[in-house]
């Protein structure tokens, strides 16, 4: 196979991690509205914690685009 | 057959693509060549946006508080929320004991924002999105914060790595995942910063290729990159937020050992 085509399908691979981080995202929010719903008086104690979270999840996505921009530039 | 096909449209992807590669703002380029020994320390681009994020932040924490009135001006205000975000943040991690490390979180988390917000500014070098700036805050953050528990605690800092009410029989397993979980810590860290920084900065200008690549409909795609605008303001707010307060909570480890 060409070393050129190669690199373009394994970036494209590599971005297939993303669906995890989308997954996990989705639910940090599912959580956080449910939560919300239960309890509205929680907000403030939730409101800094939720975004830790967000931030750890989402880093998992960006793992996978370094990957797939390494593969497609860094070679 | 298929293969030929691929190698044709992988050939055209790269060759007629954008003009100026996506990856070409985060280039460092040397102002003053500095040399001792094999040592580099030329004083670049990012350097430059170094001196440039502290003298505004000095600016922004001296000048306006000269006047130091009890009904603050918009600027004063911006310096005491960022003072009071700051000593909330420290307090709820590390409690009372964390007071004589404000300053450090305080350096740490104006330092990375500005230089996050300023990386926004359209020609502007972030330098957080180069690994090498992060790694070289997140190590210092982790060498001192494991030297305080040391002090602290001495060999009792040890305990850390032991779960506390976990039988003894399983504590080989537990000890070795803890170790890797405190040493890829630095490593985490530093990642996530920079991870976000180069990812976002890079999605910016591809976005942008699009818009100039597809003339009159390139309104989808700007429309998009407002967005994507909006949201990296965000992150760039939310990256600096996230490795403060991660400090502050190695820290508090470091303190209270769990």
């Amino acid at each position: 196979m060409d070393v050129e085509a190669a690199k373009l399908i394994g970036a494209g691979l590599a971005a297939i991690g993303v669906i995890g981080a989308g997954i996990g995202v989705g639910n940090l929010w599912a959580s956080y509205y449910d939560a919300l719903a239960r309890n509205p008086q929680a907000k403030n104690d939730i409101g800094a914690t939720i975004w830790i979270g967000f931030a750890v999840t989402e880093a998992i996505a960006l793992y996978a685009l370094i990957v797939a921009l390494i593969i497609l530039f860094a070679f | 057959m298929a293969e030929a096909q691929a190698a044709t449209n992988g050939g055209a992807e790269s060759g007629g693509g954008l003009e100026l590669h996506p990856l070409a703002q985060f280039e460092l380029k040397t102002y003053i060549p500095i040399h001792i020994g094999d040592l580099n320390l030329s004083f670049t681009n990012s350097s430059l946006w170094m001196f440039i994020a502290v003298a505004i932040i000095f600016a922004l924490m001296t000048l306006p508080t000269r006047g130091r009135s009890y009904v603050p001006g918009r600027v004063q205000a911006v310096a005491e929320m960022l003072y009071d975000a700051t000593a909330n943040m420290l307090h709820q991690a590390t409690g009372r004991d964390g007071r004589p490390y404000f300053p450090l979180v305080f350096t740490l988390f104006t330092f990375l924002l500005v230089g996050n917000l300023q990386g926004m500014i359209p020609g502007a070098f972030t330098f957080t999105s180069h690994i090498v700036v992060t790694f070289a805050l997140a190590i210092a953050v982790f060498v001192g914060t494991t030297a305080i528990g040391f002090v602290r605690h001495g060999a009792g800092f040890f305990k850390f790595f032991m779960p506390e009410g976990a039988p003894l029989w399983t504590a080989p397993l537990l000890v070795l995942i803890e170790l890797i979980s405190y040493i890829s810590r630095p490593v985490s860290l530093s990642l996530r910063l920079f991870a976000n920084m180069l990812v976002g900065h890079t999605m910016l200008k591809v976005l942008g290729g699009f818009v100039f690549a597809l003339g009159v409909a390139g309104v989808i795609p700007l429309a998009a990159q407002v967005a994507v605008t909006a949201l990296e303001f965000l992150i760039a707010v939310l990256q600096a937020y996230v490795f403060a307060i991660l400090s502050c909570i190695y820290l508090g480890d470091a303190l209270h050992l769990h």
